[in-house]
């Protein structure tokens, strides 16, 4: 596997699992509310995101890259490791899995409570919660996207990878209708977490001084060998047995 | 000041997380990593070794806390 193919896969599974939640929140709030003002708030918070990749991507070429790998290599990690270790720990049974039929429930049930929020047409709390919902899940890609593409000089296939990954759940969103509760979200969530971490070891280590050995053919050993601690640490949990605490499912 | 506290926890969770340990154990490894490679030591054994020692570390901390 290239690093190239490594790279195109981190940011579109990054991209398909967290816009599947943006999904569920924008359904929640339309299905209730009325589409309008919710489409609305996604063109705006995508607005958003867009000028973010299109400010920073072409900023960090501008950065020396042994600094850029450096820096975004260990902010790799750290957030790499978080989606790992919260990955390890649903596997484990010690963390509730995340369900996109509950979410869309609760999402439901919250708008249909909200008051009406009406002014020169707009429905403000759909448009309010659709744009932070879209917004915050996509703030996770647009790092990822402006993350990867920069260090290894290859935006367009991160920004390629995001929008093929967006294009397919909005395609499937329309389709169904409703929350896409069979994609394999928490799976996913544990490939992305081994392949940000990868790339963070890979890059953290390079600014460092590491020659790996193989040069990029260290990618995939990395990726192996963090693959078999993820589950080995995962079958450690499973051996036990957790009482899961309510509202962990986040 | 609400918004400025509000803006800085945002980001402490974006990047940190729940486990401050991890982000520290990862600026110590990168540290050693440094320090390793600048001796003229091989050096790509640290942070593979490190990642899976910092995350065994925050999931035996979550074991014991629900114990």
């Amino acid at each position: 596997m290239s690093a190239v193919t490594i790279l195109f896969l981190a940011a579109f599974l990054a991209c398909l699992v967290e816009m599947v939640e943006a999904l569920t929140i924008v359904l929640a709030v339309g299905v209730v509310r009325g589409w309008r003002s919710p489409l609305m708030g996604v063109g705006a918070a995508v607005g958003v995101l867009a000028v973010i990749v299109a400010v920073l991507g072409p900023a960090l070429r501008l950065v020396p890259v042994d600094t850029l790998r450096l820096v975004v290599g260990a902010l790799l990690l750290a957030f790499g490791l978080q989606w790992l270790r919260k990955a390890i720990l649903r596997a484990g049974g010690c963390k509730a899995l995340h369900d996109e039929e509950e979410a869309f429930r609760e999402g439901r049930a919250e708008a249909e409570a909200a008051g009406p929020a009406r002014h020169q047409g707009i429905d403000w709390y759909s448009f309010t919660v659709a744009f932070k919902g879209v917004l915050l899940e996509g703030l996770e890609v647009a790092f990822i996207v402006v993350t990867f593409g920069g260090t290894q000089r290859r935006l367009d296939v991160t920004v390629v990878a995001a929008a093929l990954a967006l294009v397919v759940v909005l395609a499937a969103g329309l389709v169904i209708r409703a929350p896409l509760a069979r994609v394999p979200e928490n799976t996913i969530k544990f490939v992305v977490g081994l392949l940000l971490t990868t790339f963070g070891v890979f890059w953290a280590g390079e600014g460092t001084g590491v020659n790996w050995p193989g040069s990029d053919l260290a990618l995939p050993v990395i990726l192996a060998f963090l693959a078999v601690v993820a589950a080995l640490l995962t079958r450690w949990l499973r051996d036990r047995e957790y009482p899961l605490q309510p509202g962990a499912a986040a | 000041m609400r918004q400025l506290s509000a803006f800085a926890a945002f980001w402490w969770d974006f990047v940190v997380g729940d486990d401050w340990r991890v982000a520290a154990g990862i600026v110590g490894a990168l540290g050693l990593s440094a320090l390793v490679a600048h001796h003229g030591f091989p050096a790509w054994w640290v942070l593979p070794a490190a990642v899976a020692l910092v995350l065994a570390g925050s999931i035996a901390r979550v074991v014991r806390a629900r114990r």
